[in-house]
């Protein structure tokens, strides 16, 4: 009856096909609803001068208009610096920024409402790039520094060198179902609400603090999210706010539900980044070391920008061990929603960045670019120390590169790519084989926590807790295998309740891939607990004193069902018996687990630490064909390969890793966040955001996993695999340059990202035309002394 | 203006006195609490609101209730039959082809239109068909795999 390790379908796959598995916006009426939506900022940056808020609230079927005023609490909130204002108070930051609160009767009282709205803002001078926000000072938190070796020592004797600029755009995370919320009053003031939230507690924390209340006072909870993606880490936090408040100010059942459109106009996004990057490396193309100054796009307030910027500092090394390095890093304030946490969490850029440098330094040597990132790649006793000192151990980067190479054809594929660019004339081939290296655990470390209920009844069914909360990823199936499996009964015998902070408290979001690690591993404590009182019980059941079979717990075995004295195994009881009978001798069924990940941290002073339980790795090849005439891509094939343990759940496994890879070909390629010059969301719906369809997919997609007998560490020899997936759709940003690269063989092309067909044919155009023009972008990669940018300075 | 609109959902006859300007969409949710179907991007090109209409896939955010009048309407909660999960319902399922399931009612009831044209359909065949449903979870392989997977098709055609 083992469970663990089968493919079992989602557990509430049933609930969806057949419409019976409801979100926020499905759950019942109540009769004395009210509809919520915000008057929002019409622009980026503005003082409010007058609004007519109190005519508004006068109209029929409007029940209230609520601003910062109306707050009981205080309106300041951040996660880790609290510097976001809930509604706007003199002045705006964005555009789409809540101003205020309305509550109506019904959606179509609310709109009209909205039509009648007067709203005076004086425009001020906004900031919307990384470029303008560094002429204007404006940066978010402290600067970052890490560093290793002597990187300007290296720099001056280094045989060759590259510098340049790396460029890419931000990412709507796109879950299918927008941001929504429900909020009751009940007696003495508490507050419950029903939230599309990765993190109820946060919710909870910030309910009672807008509202002046304990946290006691709030009970947040969320059965599941139509999509997640981190968009909803921080960020389900307003809309829950905005229902909380017209439920305490009114005393009346609350409903949110934003439009897609809001949702997309004023919500953040993955931060775009502009990195200035110096590399020195060998003839034989070994990297002698890097310079990185890294600026992330952080929108109007801190939300977990600091986190995610962090994260692009432990990532920028990928797979690649760098002797000598400088990483400077720098957050910028600038006049868009907060950007936030989305799958990789700043791993994304940070990897781009080097994979970007990693191919050039192939193209100015002439060399297979597989070459050059198989000599850099982490080793297992040597070149295994990452650039904060954690030692990249029991991983499998090198043989993982070795055997997609292999199963996917790369040498033969490279030669016939080359054959065709030499002869067609109307198209163009590119391929690329990136790894992959993402480190498990949130770095900030105090996270890595999580707790359970597990309640078993007498009839020997269960159900557990958890602050974990489930958005299609399939923890909850993974949780209920792992239960089923402690106890040795049936999955159908465990079902994963409703998350709600009322029976876990201050959780950790669910996110950083963790989930099943941290809630997982709770959950498996509390049966542990549950097993010892049962074993010990079933000891006494079990023993029988006048045969010499005195009570030993080393002698009570849990085998598909039942439970039994090795002894006497004749005697055996169904679990269900046993439960019973434990009930009757009084033993406890319930518990609570807990876990924290040992041995992770970080030291933010020195930049040193094991911030990592363990690395997730893998690694893509892809093949692309580029219109010569259009810049038009088509990802035609991907084949890859991952280490992700022994898997819990091998067809939820695979999901992820498709879904992910997916996802971040979208990133890489067609999906492209346009603003107005007023920093208005041009692209915001899915008529002009193109994340990818069914066509999208390559005609040809491999996907292996591979063992991996050094892993020992985590829940049943598992390894997250959440996040990680995303970061390999970097093949095929990376066969965009490599088919780029085809085109004349004495420049190296540049490419920003995302490589939409706009940006190919620019880059194409550029290669093909006059490179005296000083327009160009294009980077000469014959001359002998780089002309380097001037890098900005980061202070402190 | 309001007006009285008769048809069949889910192979009930209704009677609904409904606003002319409301969407078959929110007649669906708000009149008849047939959940399954989800108001996505509310533009018509998600595919998470699609039903079947006299057995065409559309988009019910675009279409208007007062121009179903005599028609016959089919949404993800009608596809069951006798309590059971349709061969398609039940390939989803076993395949995988489900995270977070919000488009999941869109993608079953464009597969089932297609299956019942086109009961072996080639994988291009059903990207072709399922080009109006994003999928932002799954990556869209498992889906393709289980519509090209259904079994006992004779159930589908019938």
């Amino acid at each position: 009856m083992k469970v663990v390790g089968k493919h079992i379908p989602h557990d509430s796959a049933v609930g969806h096909v057949t419409g019976e598995a409801l979100f926020v916006d499905d759950l019942p009426s109540a009769k004395d609803e009210l509809i919520v939506d915000f008057i929002a900022s019409p622009v980026a940056h503005g003082k409010i001068i007058r609004f007519n808020f109190e005519e508004l609230s006068q109209l029929d079927g409007i029940a209230g208009i609520f601003t910062h005023a109306d707050l009981p609490g205080h309106n300041l909130f951040g996660p880790v610096i609290q510097d976001e204002r809930f509604l706007a108070e003199d002045i705006v930051e964005y555009v789409g920024q809540p101003i205020a609160v309305i509550a109506g009767e019904s959606r179509k009282a609310v709109r009209q409402a909205k039509k009648q709205l007067q709203l005076e803002i004086e425009e001020l001078a906004p900031v919307f790039t990384i470029d303008e926000a560094l002429a204007a000072k404006q940066f978010i938190g402290e600067a970052r520094e890490l560093k290793k070796g002597d990187f300007e020592k290296v720099w001056n004797e280094a045989e060759h060198k590259i510098a340049g600029t790396f460029l890419c755009n931000g990412q709507e995370q796109f879950y299918l179902e927008s941001q929504a919320a429900l909020a009751w009053r009940g007696e003495n003031g508490e507050i419950l609400v029903h939230s599309s939230s990765q993190n109820p507690t946060e919710i909870q924390e910030v309910v009672a603090e807008a509202l002046g209340l304990g946290f006691h006072e709030v009970v947040c909870v969320c059965k599941r999210m139509g999509g997640g993606f981190g968009g909803k880490e921080t960020q389900a936090v307003i809309p829950a706010v905005m229902a909380a408040l017209v439920a305490a100010k009114t005393g009346r059942s609350a409903r949110v539900a934003y439009t897609k459109d809001d949702d997309m106009r004023s919500t953040g996004k993955r931060h775009p980044y502009k990195i200035y990057y110096k590399a020195g490396f060998t003839g034989a193309g070994k990297i002698t070391g890097v310079k990185f100054d890294i600026y992330s796009n952080g929108g109007a307030a801190a939300d977990l920008s600091t986190a995610i910027l962090e994260r692009t500092l432990l990532h920028s090394d990928n797979s690649y061990f760098i002797p000598n390095l400088v990483f400077r890093a720098m957050i910028c304030k600038t006049n868009f929603p907060p950007n936030t946490a989305f799958r990789g969490f700043g791993g994304p850029q940070g990897m781009a960045n080097i994979e970007n440098v990693l191919q050039e330094i192939s193209i100015v040597l002439k060399k297979d670019a597989l070459e050059v990132r198989r000599l850099n790649c982490y080793g297992h006793n040597d070149q295994n120390v990452t650039p904060y000192g954690q030692i990249v151990q029991n991983h499998m980067l090198p043989e993982i590169i070795d055997q997609l190479a292999e199963t996917s054809s790369y040498k033969k594929r490279l030669t016939e790519v080359a054959e065709f660019n030499r002869k067609s004339v109307t198209h163009l081939r590119g391929l690329a084989l990136t790894p992959l290296k993402f480190g498990i655990s949130f770095t900030t470390s105090f996270l890595n926590q999580g707790n359970a209920l597990v309640n078993v009844y007498k009839d020997g069914t269960v159900q557990v807790s958890t602050g974990g909360t489930e958005m299609g990823q399939g923890l909850n199936t993974k949780i209920r295998q792992l239960v089923a499996e402690e106890f040795a009964i049936s999955y159908d015998d465990v079902r994963i309740m409703i998350t709600s902070t009322e029976k876990n408290n201050n959780t950790s979001p669910t996110a950083a891939s963790a989930g099943t690690d941290l809630n997982g591993m709770a959950a498996v404590n509390a049966c542990q607990k549950i097993r010892r009182n049962l074993t010990e019980f079933a000891s006494r059941y079990f023993s029988a004193p006048e045969n010499g079979i005195v009570p030993s717990i080393e002698h009570i075995h849990f085998e598909a069902g039942s439970v039994y004295d090795d002894r006497l195994p004749e005697n055996k009881l169904t679990f269900r018996k046993l439960v019973l009978q434990a009930y009757m001798g009084q033993v406890s069924l319930g518990e609570r687990g807990f876990y924290k990940t040992p041995g992770v941290n970080l030291n933010r002073e020195t930049g040193k630490g094991n911030p990592f339980f363990y690395f997730t790795s893998g690694a893509a090849v892809s093949e692309v064909l580029i219109d010569r005439f259009t810049g038009q891509l088509k990802l035609e094939r991907s084949d890859i390969l991952m280490d992700i343990g022994e898997s819990i759940n091998p067809g939820i496994d695979r999901g992820q890793i498709i879904g992910g890879f997916i996802q971040g070909v979208g990133w890489v390629t067609n999906e492209d966040l346009r603003y107005s010059d007023k920093g208005q969301l041009l692209s915001y719906s899915p008529t002009t955001y193109k994340i990818p369809n069914i066509q999208d997919l390559p005609d040809i997609f491999n996907l292996e996993t591979l063992e991996n007998p050094q892993h020992k560490i985590n829940i049943r020899r598992s390894k997250a695999v959440g996040e990680p997936p995303l970061m390999l759709c970097l093949s095929v940003w990376m066969a965009v340059k490599h088919a780029l690269s085809s085109v004349r063989n004495d420049i190296t092309p540049r490419l920003n990202l995302p490589a939409t067909a706009e940006e190919i044919l620019q880059r194409l155009t550029e290669l093909n035309g006059d490179l005296s023009n000083p327009e160009t972008t294009a980077v000469r990669a014959t001359e002998s002394e780089v002309s380097l940018v001037s890098l900005p300075s980061i202070s402190g | 203006m309001k007006k009285i609109i008769s048809c069949t959902i889910n192979g009930v006859k209704q009677e609904l006195y409904l606003d002319t300007r409301k969407t078959l969409l929110k007649m669906l949710r708000e009149d008849l609490e047939l959940m399954g179907v989800h108001l996505g991007c509310g533009g018509g090109d998600c595919g998470a609101c699609t039903v079947l209409l006299n057995g065409e896939p559309v988009t019910s955010c675009l279409v208007l209730a007062a121009d179903c009048e005599g028609s016959e309407i089919t949404t993800v909660e009608g596809v069951q039959q006798d309590d059971k999960l349709h061969p398609l319902q039940q390939s989803m399922v076993e395949k995988g082809g489900i995270q977070c399931g919000f488009c999941t009612p869109g993608m079953v009831m464009n597969s089932l239109a297609l299956l019942r044209e086109n009961p072996q359909p080639t994988e291009s065949e059903v990207r072709h068909a399922l080009s109006g449903n994003l999928c932002r979870c799954t990556g869209y392989a498992k889906i393709v795999e289980a519509v090209m997977d259904v079994k006992n098709l004779d159930r589908i055609t019938g």
